[in-house]
């Protein structure tokens, strides 16, 4: 994104107001939360928000919500059909005359990585394809962190969770790699689709601001710091989203209608830099150094980014 | 008034159309597709102001249903079987956003082994979900039925989604003569859609569907949903007054044919009812007092007006179009439950599974059920569940299994 034309040029560009009240029952330090409360100030007050059953599922419990707009909890498979349902029903609603258009209001599916990557997958490929006009934040903390920090299928080869524990058999812990939900919703060729990290809070902003002058789905994928799946202190959420991006573990790019584009070339800090940070990775340190394992994850990091450096 | 000679389906998509329905999130399924063709064309064509929308499951179609209810609109959708099972957790949702939509269930048998033709497990396994259920026997009652159910559901002592039952292929794919009711007509009946309770607008932020934390509030959400449910037992006999007065004809939760004289009754439900219906006829030439019940609301069970209609009979048997292997037949424990505290309860109530994956019931059948009832009354021995399967149904499956290479005397020993 050329900073030129950029909406956002530094961080006092965002808005200050806020949208999302302080006090909700997430952990302290959920990277997650500080991106929706970013995105937030750019999609602005009109917002339904189609939640799908996830640590997120929180923010509302009865009778509290920290939102000043409205809130839909679907289940875990199927926020993006409960997005059409409401997106479907304000158009006809409107085209009938049965509601003014001032009371339309974006729709935003709001579900973590384990919805995204997997049981909600199906849901999510048919609502792209049908060119529903919705947002959709995936906070991805890289696993199923709301019931314990189980395996999703985007949780990161070489880490721990608590269903891919290291053992004698698997020392590496997770041995599969973290599925590419970029490049699945990208094969649809929606207008719109980006990384996002609340470490770069003005390149989110920008990216929310882009998406907004697209009809269609406009797709987001947060990268969300986890304190206690990832074991690590709250007070480092950001510091840790900011190494995943500077080792390039966490690319930060857009696609448009399926061409991308990398909005931050990092200057590939060591990436044991970023995995000594969380106590999911300490068994590749100790009691011994997993090298290979250390090796195989720098050259996934190399892999990736030669393909595009190159070009 | 002219009338029509509609499918099944047909007059399903004419009550979606009538209602003025805003909204049909859809997935073929059969025997349901023709429900969903023909509403689909009828939008294309310009001839109804609706939105459609080809959804990707059951699941993500119950959904959408559910949501766009939530938004404030009116919203009808059909299924079937293994569509009504794989959507079968937004079943439990939508009933908990109280939201007044119209679902019809073209009923199918549940796989395994997969197949085409009706028994009620499918919408049975709905049962205890909160949804308003009524099963119909004929075309025109299922266009009637869905006009009735919006009002029905849209009843604010009520607001809860309604399921309409018809018999796959038997009433599905028959056409019998309907009369469709002009728009006039209808909307003196049934009026716009105009939510106080669950809607989205900019102006009005709301939070639908939350969590909740601890017993206290889950048990008071739940109950309510009973008590609602509870409701339709005045509302619906309301609305069916209501429908008397303008289109003349006349439903009730639970269908008498033959009753008031009657010492056997039958108690079905469905399209099979005709076929109960033209044995107690024969019964009657015969000079047997017989008479039967067709349960029509399902839920809430109409268990006052069974006990009412039921006082002073001499014997019940209750033929279950379904199985709940272990237990047996799913509604004769709802008509069971209802009669024990009447004093003046029919002496014997038997149990029958009969007409499932769409088996026949003949009247030999009919017959051994009559002479099952005067054997109980005679020895005051009620017998286990039985099922209803012939001669004729035997030596079809034992041709079959020849054919696969096994014999039913091989497989006893």
């Amino acid at each position: 994104m050329s900073m030129k034309n950029a909406a956002y040029k530094k961080f006092k560009d965002i808005s200050r107001e806020e949208h999302i009240s302080p006090g909700t029952a997430l952990c302290t330090g959920c990277g997650g939360l500080l991106a929706l409360r970013l995105a937030y100030k750019v999609l602005g007050e009109n917002v339904v928000i189609v939640n799908a059953a996830g640590c997120f599922t929180l923010l509302s419990v009865y009778p509290y919500s920290p939102f000043s707009s409205s809130w839909m909890y679907t289940a875990m498979a199927c926020a993006p059909a409960g997005a059409q349902g409401i997106r479907d029903a304000l158009d006809i609603l409107i085209k009938k005359g049965k509601l003014k258009s001032e009371e339309n209001l974006k729709v935003v599916v709001l579900t973590g990585d384990g919805a995204a990557n997997d049981i909600g997958l199906q849901s999510t490929s048919a609502a792209i394809y049908r060119g529903l006009d919705f947002y959709y934040f995936c906070y991805d903390n890289e696993a199923y962190s709301n019931t314990g920090f189980q395996m999703s299928s985007a949780t990161p080869y070489g880490s721990r969770t608590a269903t891919s524990l290291p053992g004698e058999i698997n020392p590496q812990g997770t041995v599969q790699r973290k599925k590419d939900l970029f490049e699945i919703w990208r094969a649809h060729k929606p207008p719109y689709l980006a990384t996002v990290s609340p470490s770069h809070p003005v390149d989110l902003s920008n990216k929310f601001e882009k998406a907004s002058k697209f009809e269609g789905p406009k797709l987001f994928i947060a990268l969300s710091p986890c304190p206690p799946g990832w074991s690590f202190d709250a007070s480092n959420s950001v510091n840790i989203a900011r190494l995943a991006v500077q080792t390039g573990i966490w690319p930060l790019k857009e696609a448009v209608y399926g061409e991308v584009k990398h909005t931050v070339i990092p200057k590939f800090k060591p990436v044991e830099e970023y995995l000594r940070t969380q106590n999911r990775y300490d068994h590749l340190f100790n009691p011994v150094k997993q090298v290979d394992v250390i090796d195989n994850i720098k050259k996934d990091v190399e892999q990736y980014w030669e393909r595009y450096l190159d070009s | 008034m002219v009338k029509e000679m509609l499918t099944g389906n047909s007059a399903a998509a004419w009550g979606a159309r009538l209602s003025e329905v805003d909204y049909i999130p859809a997935f073929p399924i059969t025997p349901q597709t023709e429900i969903i063709e023909v509403i689909s064309q009828w939008i294309n064509d310009g001839e109804m102001n609706a939105k459609f929308t080809n959804m990707d499951s059951e699941h993500s179609m119950i959904t959408a249903a559910g949501t766009a209810a939530a938004t404030g609109a009116r919203v009808f959708s059909a299924t079937s079987s293994q569509g009504l099972l794989y959507g079968y957790e937004m079943l439990y949702n939508v009933t908990g956003w109280r939201v007044p939509l119209v679902l019809v269930n073209v009923s199918r048998g549940l796989s395994a082994p997969i197949t085409l033709e009706p028994d009620h497990n499918d919408v049975l396994s709905a049962r205890d979900s909160g949804f308003i259920q009524i099963h119909a026997e004929t075309c025109q009652e299922i266009l009637d039925t869905i006009l009735m159910a919006y009002r029905i559901a849209e009843d604010e002592r009520v607001l809860l989604p309604v399921l309409i039952n018809m018999d796959g292929f038997y009433l599905s794919f028959t056409r019998e003569p309907v009369e469709v009711p002009g728009k006039d007509e209808v909307s003196k009946f049934l009026p716009e859609y105009n939510p106080k309770h669950a809607f989205f607008k900019a102006s009005n932020p709301m939070s639908q569907g939350v969590a909740v934390l601890g017993g206290s509030a889950y048990s008071y959400f739940k109950y309510q949903m009973h008590l609602a449910s509870l409701n339709v037992l005045t509302v619906h006999d309301e609305v069916a007054g209501e429908f008397k007065r303008i289109f003349g004809r006349s439903y009730s939760a639970i269908e008498a044919f033959k009753i008031d004289d009657a010492e056997y009754v039958i108690i079905m439900s469905n399209s099979f009812t005709i076929k109960g219906k033209a044995a107690v006829n024969k019964f009657r030439e015969k000079g047997l007092k017989a008479g039967l019940l067709r349960l029509r609301l399902i839920r809430p069970f109409p268990s006052n007006e069974l006990k009412t209609l039921l006082k002073g009979k001499k014997a019940v048997a209750v033929i279950d179009q379904n199985i709940s292997p272990g237990s047996g037949g799913i509604l004769s424990k709802d008509v069971t439950t209802a009669l024990y505290h009447e004093p003046d309860r029919p002496e014997v109530i038997l149990s029958f599974i009969g007409g499932l994956g769409g088996k026949d019931i003949s009247h030999a059948e009919f017959n051994h059920i009559v002479e099952e009832m005067e054997k109980s009354i005679e020895t005051g021995i009620v017998p286990e569940t039985q099922l209803l399967y012939t001669k004729n149904d035997l030596d079809q499956i034992n041709n079959l299994l020849n054919i696969a290479g096994k014999t039913l005397e091989e497989l006893r020993n």
